[in-house]
């Protein structure tokens, strides 16, 4: 058996090295990203764990040039605003999943809802905020805590609706038709059965809703507005994280700065916080 | 289960939340007079407590936002025509005076070390002068050390009142400015290197952080922030600093109770004294409000700032309103103001 | 006697024909007392089952339509809300160099710029680097790694976008100012032809600012589409490549890219959709002037940012009608960019045989 080659060792060479030269930018474009990656977020951490302290809980934002202060009424309000968002995107949510998985395979309508619906998914939030503004703050008159919600609402559906139909989906077949045989009428099929076996996924659609919308600022800019004082009045203008950090941060003020990167930082611990229990609630990969 | 449990705890929250006791205010406006109506505000609440919420976005938001009847008051340093306050129903009154000063971030400067005429002002920030050791400056300011760099001019990115003092300001000392560019709430700022920042705190804050920049900012902003602002020379001829006793030098001359909708710019002042760039930020309420027992409570608020919040807005060289003015606005304004 | 010689009949058959002389049995047994079966009772109960069944298809269907609902109804909107503008100034509104808010004139070319600028930017930066991530996950990372680094580039996806912002500000652009600009002015800014692009102050802010934070934020989100695109790939197609002889580089750009073309590209424009509709990250560093200047070191402005800073604050009349026109500009630009990745991410999962 002759073991000679045809092999020109010159273009080998070359193929080696550009495989080489390849894989070392693809690498190097590794190591960019993830540095300045980390690179934020270790800033966030430090200059944000500076800020950290109990005042930020038990305080509210201070007056221009007032030493000191916290992000009390801030926190309750972003609370506030994503909590009523929840409550109110969640139905909307699930049923038009439940429709998309369960009778969505007939017909074209949800076709063309799926499509729309990835297309909110992406749209420009300073866009439903206008929206939401010519809509519901004109007509009533005023600033309040539920056009907020309901600009968030806008943008929290469709990840429900997506994720709802991708875990509704994952449930076997043979469950629905085991419940069919037995009598059970479609609705019941649909609730007592199949979204009860895709409850965790389920979960972890409205848990990833609520990490996307916990950081958002857009929407909020023209319909919430902001509150300097505590108030749990939903009617009125509603303080919250997200313009307040951009309110503060724009500023001369060192207290304020220093409070706005404190409330960043909390965001982005509840947002990764959220991220994470849903990535361990449920195992599989969850895609957005 | 836990669905059904939350949406009545929603609910029963929602329903304490509309009956809350204390009057809350809202007041939004211009960015001039946000330190000192924030600080008055926190006297109120320890005093009454009665929260007024005051956001600054600027006059134009100000103008705005009562207009579209969002907020109880709306505030703005740039004065409405008594013409468009008969049209829209509203009454206006002064609330404060403050000066607005050019702030600069240049090396090894001091507040107050570079002097300049309003024509060399209104030249650098129509980028007339390029660059900070141009020879116009360097006559003007021997002995002083300037580096040869490009100047950075920071404006206002939202519609301003503070604008529409310092560009009546630059109208009425620079032709040249009066023909390129004129004043107003937001301007076509010409200088090739301009940046914009939001509120004056958006000003100082973009002053602060770019190097060779000259920006202006109402001096509370400027004093706050350990900012170097610059010394002009006013109409009669005197360089002056910025602080409360040349603002008031400026507007002692006036007569509120004699103009019209008690609107005017109190720029280029005469007397020996004043300083040039002084204006005063005013509040512009409903004649018929449909709140009334808000307007009743602003109204009441003012009275406590005009009474008792003098001290607050010299410390933060704010001038307040004279006695025999806010006598006059009490008599002559607050009246209109429906609040039976 | 019959019965008997039926079922002696049918032991003598395979069990197959058995099982078929069973259907046959128990559809005449079920068909003769069918009617026994269905009483009055349970007559009713079906019809109010269906009754029920049609109700919650209805009901769920309308909710499935609100987003079709609130689609139209943004465009709608904002249709109704430009309209003043639109009348005014026609069409070239969307080209016209101006902002002057006193005179009431108002062109969105210098906004619509800024915006297409800026994305393009970060789309630039991001997509090679993004590119190298997604090779890194698939091909030459250590098992033992691939899945924890995958999670941190998906969790760094989530990160809200002032976050961004903020660190554009308060530690990019002095850098920027004091080492890259300076840098790029030196070296870059001499090749005449793109010396242009180089002019002016060292800011720290601008167009080349916001690019840079935008291709920052876009970055894992490519590289996670890229990569779950990626991994579509089938193994035998990659293990045949590697049977001949191929080298890692040669797999990925000869044989992954051609068949997994479509997704990138449609994950590439998911991000330019991302980027070109980003508020936050952007109004922190853009610098809000508005000019249209050829040079990247200048300040600009953005469709979003001018909608932050100016929306506030616009009476109703053209000023209003001006900034919801550059709304809508944005919305109609997004909406096409965003259903051209849709259609093409549908048409890249249709090969992997999975229905969207």
């Amino acid at each position: 058996m002759s073991t000679k080659t045809n092999m020109d060792p010159s273009i080998y060479a070359r193929r080696k090295r550009a495989n080489l030269f390849g894989l070392v930018l693809s690498m190097s474009a590794m190591v960019i990203g993830l540095v300045f990656l980390l690179w934020i977020l270790a800033i966030l951490m430090f200059k944000g764990f500076s800020a950290l302290n109990l005042d930020l809980l038990t305080h509210n934002t201070p007056a221009p040039g007032t030493p000191g202060g916290g992000l009390a009424n801030a926190i309750v309000g972003s609370l506030m605003i994503v909590v009523s968002c929840t409550l109110l995107s969640t139905p909307i949510g699930v049923l038009a999943g439940v429709y998309l998985s369960e009778y969505g395979d007939r017909s074209k309508s949800a076709a063309v809802t799926r499509f729309v619906n990835d297309i909110m998914l992406s749209a420009p939030s300073i866009v439903i905020g206008l929206f939401v503004y010519a809509l519901v703050v004109v007509p009533s008159k005023h600033f309040s805590g539920w056009a907020g919600t309901i600009a968030l609402s806008l943008i929290a559906i469709p990840v429900v609706v997506r994720t709802t139909e991708n875990m509704l989906k994952l449930v076997p077949v043979s469950l629905r038709e085991a419940a069919f045989a037995l009598g059970a009428p479609k609705w019941k099929v649909s609730t007592t059965v199949v979204l009860k076996a895709a409850k965790s996924g389920v979960m972890t659609g409205l848990l990833l809703a609520l990490a996307r919308v916990s950081g958002e600022t857009a929407p909020l800019l023209f319909t919430a507005l902001n509150n300097q004082f505590f108030s749990f009045d939903m009617n009125k203008p509603m303080a919250n994280l997200p313009v307040m950090i951009f309110q503060f941060a724009m500023s001369p003020y060192e207290n304020w700065v220093s409070l706005a990167w404190g409330g960043a930082l909390l965001i982005t611990l509840t947002v990764l916080a959220l991220n994470i229990i849903a990535r361990v609630v449920f195992r599989e990969k969850v895609s957005v | 289960m836990l669905k059904i449990k939350s949406w009545v705890a929603a609910l029963g929250l929602s329903a304490i939340a509309a009956t809350s006791m204390a009057a809350d205010l809202t007041g939004a406006g211009a960015s001039f007079p946000f330190p000192i109506y924030a600080k008055w505000a926190e006297a109120y609440k320890a005093k009454t407590g009665h929260s007024l919420n005051y956001q600054s976005i600027g006059s134009s938001g100000g103008i705005k936002q009562i207009k579209a009847k969002t907020v109880d008051f709306g505030a703005t340093d740039a004065p409405m025509t008594a013409e468009e306050l008969e049209k829209d129903g509203l009454v206006q009154f002064p609330a404060i005076i403050g000066g607005v000063v050019a702030v600069v971030n240049v090396e090894g400067i001091k507040p107050g070390q570079i002097k300049l005429t309003g024509e060399l002002l209104a030249d650098v920030f129509a980028g007339v002068i390029p660059k900070w050791n141009d020879k116009r400056i360097t006559d003007m300011n021997p002995g002083v050390a300037l580096p040869d760099a490009a100047i950075t001019v920071v404006h206002r990115a939202d519609g301003s009142g503070t604008t529409a003092v310092f560009t009546d300001y630059l109208t009425k000392v620079s032709a040249n400015w009066k023909s390129t560019v004129g004043a107003g709430a937001a301007v076509k700022w010409p200088a090739a290197s301009s940046v914009g920042g939001k509120g004056n705190e958006g000003v100082a804050a973009n002053v602060s952080r770019i190097k060779n920049s000259i920006g202006y900012v109402e001096y509370a902003y400027a004093k706050k922030n350990n900012m170097s602002h610059l010394n002009l020379r006013n109409l009669a001829g005197q360089v002056v600093e910025p602080d409360d006793e040349t603002f008031a030098a400026a507007s002692a001359s006036t007569d509120w109770s004699k103009i019209p909708g008690m609107s005017i710019y109190l720029t280029n002042a005469p007397g020996a004294k004043s300083w040039p760039i002084t204006g005063a930020s005013f509040i512009l309420m409903y004649k018929q409000p449909a709140n009334k027992a808000n307007s009743a409570e602003v109204l009441k608020f003012f009275d406590f700032a005009f009474k008792e919040g003098k001290k607050m807005a010299a410390d933060l060289e704010y001038v307040p309103m004279p006695d025999a003015t806010t006598d006059f606005i009490r008599k002559s304004v607050w009246n209109n103001v429906n609040v039976k | 006697m019959e019965q008997r010689e039926r079922e002696v009949k049918k032991d003598r058959h395979p069990l197959s024909v058995q099982r078929v002389f069973l259907w046959r049995e128990a559809k005449e047994t079920c068909m003769n007392n069918a009617d026994s079966l269905m009483t009055p009772h349970r007559q009713s109960v079906l019809r109010w089952q269906r009754w029920q069944d049609f109700l919650f298809e209805k009901t769920t269907m309308v909710f499935a339509l609100s987003t079709l609902v609130a689609l139209t109804g943004i465009i709608v909107s904002l249709f109704i809300s430009s309209w003043p503008v639109l009348t005014t100034f026609g069409f070239e509104f969307f080209y016209t160099v101006e902002w002057d808010i006193i005179n009431s004139k108002f062109g969105g070319l210098i906004a619509i710029f800024g915006t297409v600028v800026t994305a393009t930017i970060a789309i630039l930066i991001a997509l090679p680097l993004s590119f190298g991530i997604a090779v890194f996950l698939t091909e030459t990372c250590p098992m033992s790694l691939r899945r924890p680094l995958g999670t941190a580039i998906e969790l760094l996806a989530a990160v809200p976008s002032i976050i961004y912002g903020m660190f554009g500000l308060f530690v990019f652009a002095p850098l920027f100012a004091e080492y890259v600009q300076p840098a790029l002015a030196g070296s870059l800014g001499q090749i005449p032809g793109i010396s242009i692009l180089f002019t002016g102050a060292f800011n720290g802010v601008g167009i080349l600012a916001a690019g840079l934070i935008l291709a920052m934020m876009i970055l894992p989100f490519i590289a996670s589409v890229m990569r779950d695109v990626f991994e579509i790939v089938p193994p035998i197609l990659k293990e045949s490549a590697y049977g001949i002889g191929c080298t890692t580089w040669e797999v990925v750009t000869k044989i992954v890219l051609p068949y997994t073309k479509t997704g990138v590209v449609g994950g590439v424009m998911l991000g330019l959709g991302r980027a070109l509709g980003e508020t936050m990250a952007v109004t922190f560093v853009i610098g809000n002037a508005h000019k249209l200047s050829p040079s990247l070191f200048s300040p600009g402005n953005s469709i979003a940012s001018t909608l932050a800073n100016e929306f506030g604050e616009a009476e109703p009349g053209l000023h209003y009608a001006a900034l919801f026109s550059l709304g809508l500009a944005l919305f109609l630009i997004t909406l096409i960019v965003l259903s051209l990745a849709k259609w093409m991410l549908i048409r890249a999962e249709a090969k992997k045989g999975m229905k969207t």
